[in-house]
Order: structure tokens, then sequence, then C-alpha cells
């Protein structure tokens, strides 16, 4: 390739690039620059902490001046903490609820007929492809006390009274499960898809028990699938709004509904700029993890 | 135990698991066709809520918003996020190579509440006035990295010697990407058009965060009417875009399905001749 300028590939990078740059990455600063402003009964409702007009004067001003109250702020209010563990906590034990229940449905979607296993993989894509919220919404009419799953329970006799899901905890752990099994089931039918099982029947024929097998054989060679499926689940699951807002009760703390409430109803820009920033900080790990897992991944297909 | 057998334990697992991911819309579906007013009782069938949801104007504004937003945003985000394939697979090394990536793939995991506050701040900042365009830029940056992811996939299995066949028959390079490679990943690009399309349509927590007065799409006007408690005219709503989305993957699907028949005739017919 010669030394001269390539315009079209300079062009092609560079469109790309610099969108992603000015509405991706600059934004983010800006939530930054707000988490550090003060809060004001104004239209936009806050103090900019550095007006560029007042140039360099203003600049050392802001150094100087430079305070973190917000942050000091969630220290201070246990809601903020609470927010945050109570967060980790339910995507924790959702990521967890969704594996064991994504597990033996990509496990029995690799053993099917190999012509079906094209429709039961549409079949897992299609709910993710209607909407979030009318998925969410469907669980309230099953969930909650006059609802379908009441109403059948009650027909059988299996109870007298009826049970209260919906506006608690659980509903947010059913809801969670119910809108990102697909985004496990998927990556763990391609890891299990791939697996070779004349290993499995090596093991078995040496004497291996079944349970055994399962732990020393398949666990360890589709831990790829398993890591991308849990990480696809418990990154969203962590910042989710909807399903903590329209299935949990008012005592459901997540950071995604703190922050939307300090948003719109309280229209504390600054401090939910400050709550998103913490957030960031917690994602970072496992993001750049699942990021350097999907470069491996397409540099291993290439 | 012969383990390639399909066993009871995979029939079972696969009924239970499809069981849980469909009983939930089915019965959605069934109960837009309720007569009573109550969702979660039964009262005759009857398609009265589609008529009053056909007859309300709130909700038929905000589809034609909705739609609109996620026609522009798809179509752009789909060029944006092909140009993004390309650089991710072909664009070799150059500096920010890693920013660039990571900005790809950061944003398919962003909870979306920080991806709207962040794009809200930034339109905040440069005073731009919120409503269609904020949307719809907004809804372009995350659903051109579901683009870019898409197609890269298709990008990495592409026979590049097909490239560089037409290159050295005299093809120059623009040229030979839309005369061979773009109808060879034309599929895949449908694919990517079609779930940014949807992503659009979906999303809820962008749309509140950069929209304006006066522009309201579909999801924010089910979520307010759903805060206030259930609704069949919304069943009747979920139904009409389950029914469009279910038409749209299926067709989609085919298509993918037929063009991978085309290419194995192709090498049929290509051995059989050599």
């Amino acid at each position: 390739m010669n030394k001269r300028i390539n315009w079209g590939r300079t062009l092609l990078i560079a469109i790309p690039f610099i969108w992603l740059l000015v509405l991706f990455l600059l934004p983010f600063m800006s939530v930054f620059k707000m988490s550090l402003s003060d809060m004001a009964t104004a239209r936009p409702p806050y103090v900019p902490v550095y007006d560029s007009e007042t140039g360099l004067a203003g600049l050392w001003q802001l150094i100087t001046e430079l305070d973190f109250e917000n942050y000091v702020w969630l220290t201070e209010d246990d809601l903020y903490w609470r927010s945050y563990l109570s967060s980790l906590k339910i995507a924790l034990i959702s990521t967890f609820f969704t594996l064991l229940i994504g597990f033996p449905i990509a496990y029995g979607m690799a053993k099917t007929p190999s012509q079906w296993r094209a429709t039961l993989v549409m079949l897992i894509i299609l709910p993710f492809w209607t909407s979030f919220l009318i998925r969410v919404y469907a669980w309230i009419g099953i969930l909650k006390q006059e609802g379908l799953l009441n109403n059948f329970l009650l027909y059988l006799g299996v109870i007298d009274q009826p049970l209260i899901i919906l506006n608690t905890d659980l509903a947010v752990y059913i809801g969670i499960v119910y809108s990102y099994l697909p985004f496990m089931v998927l990556p763990l039918y391609a890891a299990l898809e791939k697996l070779d099982y004349t290993l499995l029947e090596a093991a078995l024929d040496l004497g291996c028990s079944k349970i055994k097998t399962f732990w020393v054989i398949i666990v360890p060679l589709v831990m790829p699938g398993i890591y991308a499926g849990c990480f696809l689940v418990f990154i969203p699951a962590l910042g989710e709004f909807v399903i903590p807002d329209l299935l949990g009760g008012s005592s459901t703390l997540m950071i995604g509904k703190t922050l939307w409430g300090e948003f719109f109803n309280n229209r504390d820009w600054p401090v939910s700029s400050a709550v998103a920033v913490i957030l960031l900080l917690l994602l970072v790990v496992p993001i750049m993890l699942f990021q350097k897992m999907q470069e491996r991944e397409l540099k291993g297909q290439s | 135990m012969n383990v390639n057998r399909f066993s009871w334990f995979n029939i079972t697992s696969l009924t239970l698991g499809f069981a849980f991911l469909y009983i939930p819309i089915l019965l959605l579906i069934v109960f837009s066709f309720n007569e009573s007013k109550l969702v979660t009782v039964w009262g005759g069938f009857s398609t009265k809520w589609y008529t009053s949801l056909l007859q309300n104007d709130g909700f038929m504004d905000a589809a034609w918003m909705t739609l609109k937003v996620a026609v522009v945003s798809a179509t752009i985000a789909t060029v944006l996020g092909t140009m993004a394939a390309l650089v991710m697979i072909r664009g070799g090394l150059f500096r920010g190579r890693t920013l660039f990536s990571g900005m790809i793939y950061a944003p398919l995991v962003m909870p979306e509440v920080i991806t709207g506050l962040s794009l809200l701040l930034l339109f905040v900042a440069v005073g731009w006035d919120r409503g269609f365009w904020t949307i719809t830029v907004a809804h372009i940056t995350f659903s051109m990295c579901y683009v870019a992811v898409v197609v890269s996939s298709r990008l990495v299995t592409f026979d590049q010697s097909l490239e560089e066949a037409a290159l050295d028959l005299g093809c120059n390079k623009v040229s030979a990407f839309f005369q061979i490679t773009l109808p060879i990943i034309a599929p895949s690009i449908v694919a990517a058009w079609l779930l940014a399309f949807t992503l659009s349509l979906d999303d809820l927590v962008i749309a509140s965060f950069t929209s304006g007065p006066g522009a309201t799409t579909l999801p924010m006007k089910i979520y307010s009417q759903v805060r206030l408690g259930l609704s069949p005219e919304i069943n009747a709503l979920s139904t009409i875009l389950i029914v469009i989305v279910s038409c749209g993957v299926i067709v989609a699907s085919l298509l993918t399905k037929r063009s991978a028949l085309k290419k194995s005739q192709y090498e049929q017919q290509a051995n059989a001749s050599a």
C-alpha cells in the first residue's frame, strides 16, 4: 500500500468514529460535569460549573471551588447506598436463576435433531423482538392479587387465599428472569452446540457418574458461554428501570429507579448525574471484561 | 446411556422453557378479545377494544410519531453501523482502534437510564430543542452499535477472495463493494435494519429522557397508561404490535434461509461444472 492518504478509508473510519465520540463519549463528560454542579430552581435546573465566557480566570475559579457536595450528599443519605446494594443483590440473584432455568433449555436445544434447531433458536429470539414493556405488562395481569395466576390456583384449590406477588421483590425476580432469558439461552446454546458429545460417552464409559460428567466435562467446556450469558443478564439488570418500577413495590430499591425518581420527580439533575456516575463506576469492570471477551470471540471466528 | 437419544429430560425442559416464554404473551393476546373491562376476568369474545383504540387520537398520534422515529433512525443507524462494521473487520490498525471498538460494544450493555440522561445533558448543553430529532439521534446512536455487531459477525465469514477477484478484473474499490460485497451481506443488513427498527419501536427510557413537549412515543404513552392500571386497550395495542413484529421477524428469517439455500445451489452447480 502506498503512503498517500487514503481518503476513502479515512472517511469510512471518521464518520462513525466522530458520531460515537460526539454522541456517546462526550455526553458522559457532561454527566460528570453536571454531577459537580449545584441544583437551582431554574430551567434547566442547575448552576453550571464552568462558563466558557469567563475564560482562564473562570477556569481557575472552577478548580479552586470544585466541590463534590453531590457525592458527599450520596454518602450521607443511606437511600443511595441501599439502592446500590439492593440492585447488586437483585441482579446477582436473578442472573443465577436465569442461568439455572436457561441451561436446561439450551441443553435441550443443542440435543434436538438438527433440522429443528433453527426453528427453536427463532422461537427463543422472537419474544426478544416483541416489546420489552409489553412483556412486563403481561406479567402484571398474571401476578396481581385478582390476577390470572391467583384465579387459577384458587380454582384448583391449591390455595384458599390469593398470594401477594405483584409489588414485591419476587415479582421483580420473575420479571428479570423472564425478560433476559433469551440473552442467557443463546450464548449457552452456541457453546453447547459446539460441544463434542463423544467426550461425554467416553467419560461415562470410563465409569464417571452422570453428575460428575456434567461438572467435570460439560461445565468447563461451555464456560465461555456461561460467562457471556451471565454478563449479558447481569449488566443490564443492574441498571434496570422498567421492571422494578412496574412489577416491584415501593420498598423495591433499584438504582435505575432511584435515578429516574431523582430526575423526573425531584428534578434534581446534579444528584441524578452523580448517581449515574457511581453506577457507571460499578459497571466499568464487568463492561470491560465483556468487551475483551467479545473481541476475542470475533478474532476466534476469523 | 446413548447420549444422542432425545431424552425425556430434554423434552420436559424444552416444553417448560417455551411455555414460560410464551404463555404470558398468549394470555395477553387472548384477553385483548375480552368483552369485559376487567382485564383478568373473561366476559365473552369481542373486538370492541380494537375499535376504541383506533378512535383514540392520543394513541394514534403516538403511533405515528414512533413509526417516523423508528424508520428514520433504523435507516441512518444501518448505514453508520455497516460502516462501523467494515472499520472493525477490514479497517486494519489505526489510532484509536481500541477506543472505537469500546464505543461499539459499551452501548450494548450500558443501562438505558445512563445513556438517556447523558444524551439529554448534551442536548441541553448545546441548546437543541427536544422533540422528534433528539429522540431520533439518540436512537441512531445506540442502535448503530447493534447493527455493527450483527453485520460484522457476517463480515468475518465473508470470502474476501471474491472481492479481490473483482478488483483484479478492473473494478474499483467502491463498485466492488456495491456490486460484490453488499449483495452478499445484504440479508444481514436487512436483519440489522429490522433489529434497529424494533429497538427504536420498543424504547421507553431513552425516549423519555430525550423527548420534549409534543413528542410522545407509543412506549411513553403505554407506560403512562399502565401506571394508572390495566386497560384492555393496551392489550389490543400490544397484540397489534406483537403480530406486526412477529410477521417481520418470520419474513426476515425466511429471506435469510432462502439466500442460504440459493448459495448452496450455486455451490452445487459450480462443483458440478468444475
